[in-house]
């Protein structure tokens, strides 16, 4: 597969690093294999690449708005959650197919993160980082108490989706149809994604942004359109995400966007957050690793939510500029 | 001869005297309501100068206040519950034995409370502290987190998910004015000594600080440590006054609140922060008439339901962060200077 070989082609690291997972993976498996059948294993292996792709899909948008503001977009865990609920109305009360709902859900959602931009950072860009940072937990808070006050605090269920959540077996390996779309639908916007930051002319331009603002400003960029492109793409990634989250594991809560959203971000640090495919990197390790530990060792899975943030410690103290990233040293 | 004495010390004393004459009395006359509401307000100063202390005089910042104050109220909660009460909280499975056999006074829980929590930001802070801005935001928050996960989990200490229920309720004013002011003065103190210089210079460029001989991690992790005490007593205050504690009641998003309050009263401000706490305490009660159904010459006001209240509230302070980011006090402090300052003619006649 062509694009998998550009994602690790140039980055030996990353390549070493999911060689080790994948052997750590299978000696943990040869140890496990008296206790553990091989479709269990197998179909929790399956589990796991979802729900890395999910947090992949949900943690680029992080890595983009973070390369070209430098600033965490606390808010990207709730435009999440806010498409969960775009979806909820589209299949629910407007009786949409599941594609051409996913498709509304992914215009709609957008529109949410450039108003994020456009009213909360926006006014901030030349402020201090903190101003930028409160002012983005501000509008998590917002957006998570919004959602309270105009669906509910209640949970709603998403609607079952036939062709999406049947089981199919192969040789008594279960799994729901949505666990193979949903790696398969973050490889091809992974790739579309590539293309068009390293093809296309905006592209070159939103690397430009990224690596130097001012300079990129004075070649006469854009930096407003560029800047809201960065969140509309985000927004509709995690769009994307938060439908497939929601035909995986149906229960829409205002505030379910907020571990997501942590633990996205925190794949994208682990990952390397000046790299796309660092996120896609970390989203793997994450997810992969969070279902893994639970199905290995289920007397420690009250402490699933925990293990993201050792990691992100861990990561943090060996490599603080992630798989993927190089280092940065600060010039006086 | 007699040195002469400040005249400014004896009003300051005299402040500290009259708030506290004014808790002692107010504990007698007030409603319960009230004086919550009131009792409320000098916990959260407590734990937003916590916070001050490390995001606007150190310059870090962390967001992990709700974890310490998760330590600080389990100690509470584990230490003073009347032994013979605990077996109705844990029911499911009981109290680790060498626990539940202790039962200590309110003071000595919190003191405990404030060094387990010290203890705790000790330990994370060495690694996590060499991280900046936005990472050092995250892992603390991470931390917070994983604090409340262990809490969650750890049943025969805590109860796990059910929390600790009978903690002997407090609601002696006299006692929780005393605790803030002496926090206000305790971080006064530290802040003009040379240890808070040092955390200024470091707030203001941590290269140049580093150039002038200031170590770093030594400076930043003190300030982190002595956040978390603080932050912890005030958790153990805050769990004290809610009689139950429970691992939900310290989300991450509880750090939020005090966010809100140094922001608005000004990140770097000890006096902002204590005006700021009640502008705020006060304003989250005022703002509950938007929870309850309006009436309006007897037409019925759409809109006003439950949740609308936050909504206001969040919008107040992303309105706060947009327009007014220096707060009300910006880096400057209440004096009686100030207060002079502004009647200008009173200082003429004077001299």
């Amino acid at each position: 597969m062509p694009s998998i070989k550009k994602i690790f082609s140039n980055n030996l690291s990353a390549a070493i690093f999911v060689i080790i997972l994948v052997m750590a993976l299978i000696a943990l498996y040869a140890m496990m294999l008296g206790q553990m059948p091989v479709a269990i294993f197998l179909q929790h292996l399956v589990n796991g690449i979802s729900l890395g792709s999910l947090f992949a899909l949900i943690a680029i948008g992080y890595t983009m708005v973070y390369t070209i503001l430098s600033m965490i977009n606390f808010a990207h865990g709730d435009i999440f959650m806010i498409s969960l609920y775009f979806a909820f109305f589209a299949l629910s009360t407007f009786r949409m197919p599941w594609v051409l709902a996913l498709v509304c859900v992914a215009v709609l959602t957008p529109l949410v993160g450039i108003l994020v931009e456009r009213f909360a950072y926006r006014p901030l860009r030349n402020a201090p980082k903190n101003s930028v940072l409160i002012s983005a937990i501000g509008t998590s808070f917002l957006l998570e108490n919004a959602a309270t006050y105009l669906f509910g605090g209640r949970p709603k269920a998403f609607p079952d989706i036939p062709s999406l959540t049947r089981v199919i077996s192969i040789r008594s390996v279960n799994f729901q149809v949505v666990s193979l779309v949903i790696p398969l639908i973050t490889a091809i916007a992974l790739a579309i994604l590539l293309n068009f930051i390293h093809r296309t002319k905006t592209g070159i331009a939103m690397r430009a942004v990224a690596k130097d603002y001012e300079t990129a400003k004075i070649m006469g960029v854009n930096i407003n359109q560029i800047i809201a492109l960065t969140f509309i793409i985000g927004s509709a990634l995690a769009a994307v995400g938060g439908f497939m989250w929601g035909a995986k594991y149906p229960g829409i809560t205002p505030m379910m966007g907020v571990m997501p959203g942590l633990k996205c971000f925190v794949a994208a640090v682990v990952g390397g957050i000046s790299d796309i495919k660092g996120a896609v990197v970390g989203g793997f390790i994450l997810g992969l690793g969070e279902v893994m530990i639970v199905a290995l060792f289920p007397s420690i899975s009250g402490y699933r939510d925990a293990f993201a943030f050792v990691v992100l410690i861990v990561i943090l103290l060996v490599k603080p500029a992630g798989i993927l990233g190089t280092r940065v040293t600060e010039k006086v | 001869m007699m040195k002469k004495i400040n005249p400014k010390i004896f009003m300051t004393l005299a402040a500290i005297a009259l708030t506290l004459a004014a808790a002692f009395v107010l504990n007698g006359v007030l409603d319960s309501y009230l004086k919550r509401i009131l009792n409320l307000c000098a916990i959260y100063t407590i734990i937003s100068l916590s916070l001050n202390l490390v995001n606007g005089f150190t310059g870090m910042f962390s967001l992990g206040q709700a974890g310490f104050m998760a330590v600080g109220a389990y100690s509470v909660a584990i230490f003073t519950v009347p032994i013979e009460l605990r077996p109705s909280s844990f029911y499911l499975v009981p109290m680790n034995p060498f626990l539940a056999r202790i039962e200590l006074p309110l003071i000595a829980a919190l003191l405990l409370g404030g060094l387990f929590a010290a203890l705790f930001a000790l330990v994370i802070g060495f690694p996590v502290l060499r991280l900046r801005g936005d990472y050092l935001a995250i892992a603390t928050l991470g931390f917070s987190e994983i604090i409340r996960i262990l809490f969650t989990n750890m049943q025969s200490i805590t109860n796990g998910a059910l929390g600790i229920k009978n903690v002997p309720p407090l609601s002696n004013m006299f006692l929780i004015y005393l605790a803030m002011i002496l926090t206000i003065i305790l971080l006064h103190l530290l802040l003009t000594s040379s240890y808070g210089r040092a955390f200024k210079a470091i707030r203001e460029d941590e290269i140049v600080a580093e150039a002038m001989g200031i170590g770093l991690l030594k400076h930043k992790l003190l300030s982190f440590v002595i956040s978390a005490f603080f932050a912890g007593i005030g958790g153990g205050l805050y769990g004290a006054l809610l009689g139950t504690v429970d691992p939900k009641n310290f989300m991450f998003t509880l750090t939020y609140n005090f966010v809100l309050i140094i922001v608005l009263g000004g990140l770097g401000s000890i006096t902002g922060t204590v005006i700021a706490s009640f502008i705020i305490t006060f304003g989250m009660e005022w703002l509950r008439f938007f929870d309850s159904p309006l009436r309006l010459f007897g037409v019925v006001i759409p809109f006003f339901q439950p949740g609308l209240r936050m909504v206001v509230f969040s919008i107040l302070l992303m309105v706060l962060v947009l327009f007014f980011q220096k707060g009300i006090m910006g880096q400057r402090e209440f004096s009686f200077d100030m207060v002079r300052r502004l009647f200008p003619r009173k200082k003429e006649n004077a001299s």
